[in-house]
């Protein structure tokens, strides 16, 4: 029986569209049909563009040549593509076990405060040795994240509130607790911005070593991109490899089904988002000790929503995250530079919209019948 | 500081939140989440004042700002009803799209400058009375005045017509609905509409009235986002909206206002001599959201108050189980 | 004397679903003014027919005739337009809204205004009418069953139906409120109305029906039975047949000692009514104990509280001695108490994830394929690999996901995945439901091999034949209790205290 509401019947057509729910998912399908979902969104984009008067194939030009046409550029796509993949993994591990976490961005302001917060209130001093402040500031940036994970968890496992509006609250929150700060206690000069950090809180770059290898000069890539990957490859151990992950997708497809094999459901809700939280806390923390070097309010354009269509797109498999990352890292980076600027974000929602739609390829046959 | 002008104001900027928290109210009580609000209120303010701008007719902007919200809203709702998505995923795209196609279609907006806008007037007779009349009856612009006649009207509408009872039986428990022939489908497209209309709505009530222009993203600055969590404030219901989203205008004012006198309450001013304290202040409406919740989350079970049942639930019919 | 005029005549109904023929060239007729019993166990085909009747299925071959009127529904709505009204055992409610809300749900009238204090009123009337007394200002959350029960009586007499179809109307109504039923039935049929009464509780249908039509697998067994001249003894031999449908070897055996006690359980349902009111039960070790009883007695409630999915109010749950009450689930897995539950796709399976996530869910704490905090993937494949095989569970490979299994593949794989674990003792719940014959048959030669190597078996089932076969003791509960047990297959006896009537 299909279960789809409407096949129109259409008689005035000598055959009729029906949907069959698909049995079997050939493993090369999904693949392909989230590829022809982009190049149905990139068309769609360029229709758009045309419209409008512009000239959408050196709009698309210029995105790609602004974010891979040179060694430059690209690994400036890779500077926003690390915070993307830390907060795509933080959102993937969440609906893994259908936790709707929108609040990565929040969890990202609090995760570039606590490591802020390591050198501004200060826990150590401008000749501590970075050994020692990176790590602290890592430690801070994730548990402060993790807090604001813990929030809507608790919230979640003790009063059944839903996380979708206590997460999305809780970003606005925490962007007013970071403008606190930055106006008032750590403001420097009463500009709405800290100090710059000294430098044994930066993350090192590529640049940094450009007296040994030449060729890393005015290369801004930096260590939180190591950070991403070895992040990946973890979550992607718990959800694969792991006791816990099991446990997490059998939460995520059928939670009756995982209280029948005798699985606690609160405590892998407060548990999850707080992990979840702790991912996007250690992006902010990656973000302001990499890039920004100091507290402000322009550090994330979206990092935490766009996270969100990150994962979703990857299909929540970890490395798939770093793929889509670097094509949205380039869509940010290009942002910048392409007139009108709202280009990359429409084509992004485009990208999601279309994607989503497809799914519905991979749970449906389209069978076209003649009528009799 | 005078609390008559935050007042004022507040009712002002809130009638931009009444709209939309109004819409989304109509499509969840529908059982479908469309968290695209603020990309709906951007399309419609842009092409709202785009339209404005070069008819000169501000009531046209409002008609196609409202259509074009309309329109982009029935995207998700193919998305999720036809094609059984989730929800939250094709609303939050949904923003992304109407961020950004609000963004490129709007380019070059932000140098035209207001041209046509909405009017502005006082009710005579209502006005005079005291206290009430400056707040609500005083130079406010006509949208405020239609939003005082809309929500007891959607109000009115959900609980107390047929229209309105089956629209809270198929966000409550469609099969029963679908039992009794009421088409479930038709009716979400609609409500989806209806949402993205007063979404759209909403975004032309910024552009030609309360903040007249256009600004890009910051034309609704998070705003969208507000009246989603405003829905579950006002648990559904258009007069609780109302007071909801005039309190949450008037506490925006209020964080404006309250760094200016030298004395509160006769006691020296700490807004004044730390204004970074304000930031508090500007949490309180979401932290107060989330307490709301969790109250609510205890009185739902009391009185079964509270979010529609199937509330992001696709509606499939007569799937036999297995 | 005037020809009683008959209001429906169905012909030849024939209904195929995949695998099974649930209605075989079926006769139905109902006549006016009379309340007529469609009695048969369990998947004999009642409520398929009905559901024909009321337009919710579509017969494949077969006429309908209503009102001397042949008819064709294809949906509800045409069904009651032609005046007939289903009630069926999930009430179609909004529970947010009021009885008069849910009245009027779907109708063209009023136009716009709900003026529901006139509607209130005319509710009012109709219920007083019928005997079907009901606050029309009352939410449905707040009514009891029965009361939501009259609710949907009158839906259906609001809409001008004069022929009611419900459905197992008493399957979750008590005493007094089935009298009260009854009493309302009874009193519309002086009123005009038509009543067919889908049950399988002799006595119930000996009480209110004037004629009876028995089903049994399908197919009527006896048509035109009148109440007056036939016995409880009579329809239960027509409904249960007079063979026993499933020959199954069991050994004799003598069991050991006790393994799964139940001591004074009292515990409340979902709606915090009680369900156990101490309920005292014993499973020996090699024996099967089976559970007769009506739907809603307390089954499910037992079948949760014992393995530590519902919290029991009092009393005792001990495993070999040991206490697992209100312990967490994982305990009572630890300890070898296995379950199979009454809903495999909601309950004992997650449809999406793969047979091997599905086959490890009681396995995956221990070794080999746990290892730490580690999963280890390719040994749980192996284990998979193993039990799809033992088991013939056919299926492309087992990354398929479960939701793609038949009935019987996945009452299969629960099973193996209970059996792997090697339990002590066991709780099966309905394990054969809506199962064809051959799948029905390796679910018994399962529970009965578990039976031979020592296992406790507490089987749950309304298959009175399914009990009788496979138990080596019947017991049956009724209102949360155990009213008796039955140890010579006495099916006579297992219906009366079935029904409470001893």
């Amino acid at each position: 029986m299909s279960a789809q509401p409407s096949a129109p019947a259409q008689r005035a057509l000598p055959f009729r569209v029906r949907f069959v729910p698909r049995e079997i998912v050939p493993g090369w399908l999904p693949a392909l049909v989230s590829l022809g979902a982009i190049v149905l969104a990139l068309l769609i984009g360029a229709v758009i563009l045309a419209l409008v008067g512009g000239d959408p194939i050196a709009a698309y030009a210029q995105i790609a040549r602004s974010s891979f046409g040179s060694v430059a550029v690209f690994s400036d796509t890779l500077v926003k593509a690390t915070p993307l993949i830390l907060v795509g993994l933080a959102c993937a591990i969440a609906f893994r076990m259908r936790l709707w976490n929108i609040g990565a961005e929040g969890q990202f302001f609090l995760g570039a405060w606590g490591a802020s917060a390591v050198v501004l209130i200060p826990l150590v001093s401008n000749t501590t040795s970075p050994w020692i402040v990176i790590p602290l500031m890592m430690v801070a940036g994730m548990a402060a994240g993790a807090l604001w994970g813990f929030i809507p968890g608790i919230l979640k496992a003790r009063f059944n509130v839903n996380e979708i509006i206590s997460t999305l609250m809780l970003n606005y929150i925490a962007i007013a607790w970071n403008n606190y700060f930055i106006f008032g206690m750590w403001s420097e000069g009463g500009f709405q911005m800290s100090k710059t950090f000294p430098k044994n809180a930066w993350l090192p770059r590529l640049a940094d070593y450009a007296r040994s290898v030449r060729a890393f000069s005015g290369l801004t890539t930096h260590l939180g991109l190591v950070f991403a990957l070895v992040a990946a490859v973890v979550v992607w151990f718990i959800l694969n490899r792991s006791r816990w992950g099991y446990e997490i997708r059998l939460i995520g497809d059928n939670p009756r089904a995982a209280q029948y094999a005798g699985i606690p459901i609160a405590r892998h809700t407060v548990l999850v988002l707080m992990l979840s939280g702790a991912l996007a806390g250690l992006a902010g923390m990656s973000e302001i000790s990499g890039v920004v070097h100091r507290l402000q309010g322009q550090i994330s354009p979206g990092y935490g929503f766009t996270g969100i269509i990150v994962a979703w797109l990857a299909k929540l498999n970890p490395f798939a995250i770093i793929l889509v990352s670097i094509l949205f890292g380039a869509l940010i980076l290009a942002g910048r530079e392409i007139q009108p600027s709202g280009i990359p974000k429409m084509i992004q929602g485009i990208i999601l919209v279309c994607l989503i739609a497809s799914d519905f390829l991979l749970r449906y046959r389209v069978r076209i019948q003649r009528v009799r | 500081m005078d609390p008559i002008i935050i007042l004022q104001a507040g009712v002002a900027t809130g009638t931009v939140l009444l709209f939309a928290t109004i819409g989304e109210i109509f499509a969840e009580r529908a059982g479908v989440l469309n968290l695209g609000v603020e990309g709906m209120m951007l399309m419609g303010a842009m092409s709202a004042f785009s339209v404005a701008n070069s008819t000169g007719n501000a009531w046209l902007g409002v008609l196609v700002g409202m259509l074009v919200a309309g329109l982009l809203s029935q995207l998700h709702a193919f998305i999720v009803i036809q094609l059984q998505a989730d929800q939250v995923v094709s609303g939050l795209a949904l923003t992304f799209v109407g961020t950004g196609l609000s963004l490129v279609l709007g380019e070059g907006l932000s140098k035209a400058g207001a041209g046509a806008l909405l009017p502005r007037f006082s009710l005579p007779g209502l006005a005079a009375i005291p206290f009430l009349g400056p707040i609500f009856f005083t130079n406010q612009s006509v949208m405020v005045y239609l939003g005082y006649l809309l929500a007891p009207a959607a109000w009115y509408y959900i609980y107390h017509t047929r229209p309105g009872m089956n629209l809270r039986a198929i966000g409550e428990y469609p099969a029963a609905a679908d039992s009794m022939g009421v088409n479930i489908y038709r009716l979400r497209y609609f409500y989806v509409f209806v949402g993205g209309m007063l979404a759209g709505l909403a975004g032309a009530t910024i552009s030609l009235a309360v903040s007249p222009g256009w600004f890009s993203e910051l034309t609704t600055g998070g705003q969208g986002w507000i009246a989603v969590g405003l829905v579950i404030f006002a648990q559904w219901n258009p007069l609780r909206a109302m007071f909801g989203a005039y309190a949450f205008g008037a506490l925006r004012r209020l964080i404006l206002d309250i760094q200016g006198p030298a004395l509160l309450f006769g006691a020296s001013n700490i807004f004044k001599t730390h204004q970074s304290l304000t930031y508090f202040l500007e949490m309180l409406p979401y932290a107060f959201t989330v307490i709301i919740l969790v109250i609510g989350s205890r009185e739902a079970v009391r009185n079964r108050l509270g979010a529609p049942a199937a509330l992001g639930v696709p509606y499939v019919r007569g799937e036999r189980g297995r | 004397m005037i020809e009683p005029s008959s209001v429906i005549q169905m012909r030849g109904i024939v209904k195929r679903f995949p695998g099974v023929l649930a209605s075989d060239h079926v006769d139905f007729e109902l006549r006016r003014g009379e309340i007529h019993a469609l009695l048969g166990e369990n998947g004999a085909g009642k409520s398929t027919l009905m559901n024909i009747l009321a337009g919710l299925y579509r017969a494949d071959e077969g006429t309908i005739v209503v009102h001397d009127k042949p008819v064709n529904f294809s949906s509800p709505r045409q069904a009651i337009q032609a005046g007939i009204g289903m009630i069926h055992q999930h009430f179609m409610l909004v529970p947010s809204q009021s009885v008069t809300e849910n009245i009027l749900l779907g109708l063209d009238h009023p136009r716009f205004r709900l003026r529901l204090a006139e509607n209130e009123r005319r509710v009012a009337e109709l219920g007083e009418q019928f005997g079907l007394k009901v606050d029309p200002k009352a939410k449905i959350w707040q009514l009891s069953v029965g009361e939501q029960q009259r609710v949907e009586i009158l839906k259906m007499l609001y809409r001008g139906a004069d022929i009611l179809i419900l459905d197992e109307p008493t399957a979750v109504l008590g005493p007094a409120e089935t009298e009260q039923l009854f009493k309302t039935l009874r009193g519309m049929t002086t009123q005009g109305k038509s009543i067919i009464f889908i049950s399988h509780k002799l006595n119930e249908v000996m009480a209110i029906a004037d004629r009876v039509t028995v089903m049994r697998r399908g197919k009527v067994t006896a048509a035109d039975v009148s109440t007056k001249s036939t016995s409880t003894a009579e329809l239960a031999r027509l409904m249960v047949g007079r063979e026993v449908l499933f020959r199954v070897q069991k050994q004799p055996q003598t069991p050991g000692p006790v393994v799964l006690a139940i001591e004074d359980l009292t515990a409340t349902n979902d709606r915090g009514l009680p369900a156990l009111q101490k309920l005292n039960l014993q499973v020996h070790a090699g024996e099967i104990v089976g559970l007769a009883g009506v739907a809603g007695n307390g089954q499910r409630e037992l079948a949760e509280v014992a393995t530590g999915l519902r919290r029991a109010a009092s009393g005792r749950i001990l495993l070999n001695g040991e206490n697992l009450t209100n312990q967490p689930v994982r305990r009572a897995i630890a300890r070898g108490l296995a379950h199979v539950p009454e809903d495999r796709n909601r309950v004992g399976s997650s449809p999406n994830l793969s047979l091997t996530d599905n086959m490890i869910m009681k396995q995956y704490l221990q070794s080999p394929i746990g290892r730490g905090w580690q999963l280890d993937a390719g040994e749980a494949a192996a284990f998979a690999q193993r039990l799809k095989q033992s088991y013939e569970i056919s299926a492309p490979s087992v990354e398929t996901q479960a939701r793609l299994l038949s009935g019987g593949n996945l009452q299969r794989l629960i099973l193996a995945r209970e059996i792997t674990a090697q339990p002590k003792a066991m709780i099966a719940m309905q394990p054969t439901q809506g199962l064809d014959v051959g799948a029905v048959e390796v679910v018994h030669r399962l529970l009965l091999e578990q039976r031979q190597q020592g296992v406790a078996i507490l089987l749950i089932s309304e298959e009175l034949d399914e009990l009788l076969s496979l138990s080596d003791r019947v017991a049956v509960i009724y209102e949360g209790a155990i009213v008796g047990e039955v140890t010579d297959g006495d099916i006579e006896k297992i219906g009366q205290l079935m029904t409470g009537s001893v």
